[in-house]
């Protein structure tokens, strides 16, 4: 079964074309993938993975891979590696 | 009509622009600024205004149309390539822009500094050519900004005021308006917005946050915008932030342009309006246009979902069919037809067309398939020829094309709009092909990466005598 950290990392492999090694460091608008279409492709892709609907709040709040597993505690979803 | 950007500073003490740090700039200050910057500049000869969306940039825009300076708006995000191609097809006498980015592109030892206005420095470049620039022409903007064209729309003082006037009519702007920024300035709705506010002594939010930024929404609610536009992805970014949960009271209309939304977005942002007393306003235009050239009043937006609407005022459309004729009967299809004072005087290519004078006569093949309604509402259901927007920029697929063919990659583009389809043989053996087909189309286009899809075929599908047959292409 595919953990919630593959889940998780696999949205931003499938958003913004990148690896697992990188993902991990990006911040909101530090590449060119990750702007706001980039976001929303992101947030589309993580509520499909997690079959939740994020808050407007937790999306505008969402800037980084850190910040993302943080504010997932609020739909109980853990993310741990 | 009245020159606008001639009377504005009859507004005096009224906030004209609110700046990204919060500054409150009165249409005196802008006034005043504005001539202080360009009272050593010459009128008549053309100026490179490299703009973001801040004081600086507009306060250059409304000194050269009051001193008949001919300004060339390029987006800050246009690549160096592009803008020293632009320099060396127009010639430009001046640029202005932030010096930081102005000594990335050009050589500035060989410039004279002529004034400076906060980030921005006017300078007078090395350009010596003499060249004619025709009485009417009042500004130039690039058709699409991304593919590398240095073909510009020449737009007359006339087109300027005659849009202007309509878009305030239509929209019935008013000096309590005060519009947040959520599009370049360099792109002809952005400036329309500006143009429209600055008429009517109403305000200006600047801002170049997205729509995903925290700080966007709370300049909106603190300084209590009442309106701003939208391109068709600011709506589905509206949709994922779930704009019918926002609270923003000071919000009475929004406006939709440069490209159709699907119906159901549509439909779900005229329940989400209604429901939250927000008129949303479908809108239709062109550069070659100066902006807008058709309108859905707001009471319509449910029953007329899809429709572009009418006519701005002092405007008017037909349709026509392959052979020319006129068509009357209703749902018939045919090329879409504009007719008004804000008809563009026509294209440039380069500084020798700059003294050419009105070669349209008012009159606009738009390129875009239409039909209307019984009740006289138009829709456009296709286009002549091809090409797509994406996030609201044009992309001509066949220029695509060619400049792929250009740098040696057998590609073939399709698509739909915010989704364009790029096509390679699969037996191409070339090593990560895909991601450099990827990398040079976002290097020319300055598009989002997710604009692009790249898909392999066994073959490209061509008739018998050659023709690419696009229909036939899979998904």
């Amino acid at each position: 079964m595919m953990t919630d950290y593959k889940k998780y990392v696999g949205a931003f492999e499938e958003s913004f074309e990148v690896d697992e090694e990188q993902a991990v460091n990006l911040t909101y608008q530090s590449i060119e993938a990750w702007d706001s279409i980039g976001h929303m492709n992101l947030v589309a892709s993580l509520e499909d993975n997690f079959d939740i609907m994020m808050d407007t709040d937790d999306i505008i709040d969402f800037d980084s891979f850190n910040k993302g597993i943080e504010l997932l505690k609020k739909y109980d979803i853990n993310i741990e590696k | 009509m009245n020159n606008f950007y001639d009377d504005i500073g009859i507004f005096g003490d009224r906030t004209a622009i609110i700046t990204e740090s919060r500054e409150k700039i009165t249409y005196s200050m802008l006034v005043s600024e504005s001539d202080r910057i360009v009272a050593d500049v010459e009128s008549r000869r053309i100026a490179f205004i490299i703009c973001d969306n801040t004081l600086e940039a507009i306060t250059g825009y409304i000194a050269c149309l009051r001193k008949r300076i001919v300004p060339i708006l390029i987006n800050y995000e246009v690549s160096k390539d592009l803008i020293v191609n632009l320099y060396e097809k127009y010639q430009p006498y001046y640029v202005y822009g932030d010096t930081q980015l102005l000594e990335r592109l050009f050589d500035l030892s060989q410039f004279i500094k002529i004034s400076q206005f906060r980030k921005y420095h006017f300078y007078k470049t090395d350009v010596k050519m003499e060249y004619k620039i025709h009485d009417e022409l009042a500004l130039l903007l690039t058709t699409s900004g991304s593919t590398g064209s240095p073909k510009l729309v020449r737009q007359s003082y006339k087109n300027i005021v005659s849009n202007t006037n309509a878009v305030v009519q239509y929209l019935n702007i008013t000096e309590d308006d005060r519009a947040i920024m959520t599009l370049p300035m360099s792109y002809t709705y952005g400036l329309s917005i500006i143009n429209s506010h600055l008429l009517q002594g109403a305000c200006i939010i600047m801002n170049d946050f997205t729509l995903m930024n925290r700080e966007f929404w709370q300049l909106l609610k603190d300084e209590e915008a009442t309106t701003f536009g939208g391109v068709p992805y600011i709506y589905e970014i509206l949709k994922k932030l779930r704009f019918e949960r926002m609270d923003l009271p000071s919000l009475h209309y929004i406006t939709q342009a440069g490209g159709k939304l699907s119906k159901e977005l549509a439909q779900e942002f005229c329940a989400i309006c209604k429901q939250k007393e927000i008129k949303l306003i479908v809108m239709y235009g062109q550069t070659e246009a100066t902006a807008r050239m058709s309108y859905l009043p707001w009471e319509k937006a449910e029953e007329k979902a899809g429709s572009m609407g009418i006519a701005i005022p002092g405007g008017a459309f037909e349709l026509r069919d392959d052979n020319g004729n006129v068509i009357e009967a209703e749902d018939m299809v045919g090329e879409l037809i504009y007719k008004g004072d804000n008809v563009t005087l026509g294209y440039a290519e380069s500084y020798f067309d700059l003294n050419k004078g009105d070669e349209r006569n008012g009159i606009l093949f738009t390129g875009d398939m239409a039909k209307v309604d019984k009740d006289g509402f138009f829709y456009i259901v296709g286009r002549k020829k091809r090409f797509l927007k994406i996030f609201g920029n044009r992309v001509n697929l066949d220029e695509i094309e060619g400049l792929l063919k250009k740098e040696g990659y057998e590609c073939i583009c399709s698509g739909k709009d915010d989704e364009m389809k790029l096509y390679i043989v699969e037996n191409n053996s070339e090593n990560d092909i895909d991601n450099r087909i990827r990398n040079f189309i976002i290097g020319i286009t300055h598009l989002p990466r997710s604009a692009f899809k790249i898909l392999k075929i066994s073959q490209i599908p061509r008739n018998e005598a050659g023709k690419i047959l696009y229909s036939k292409l899979p998904d």
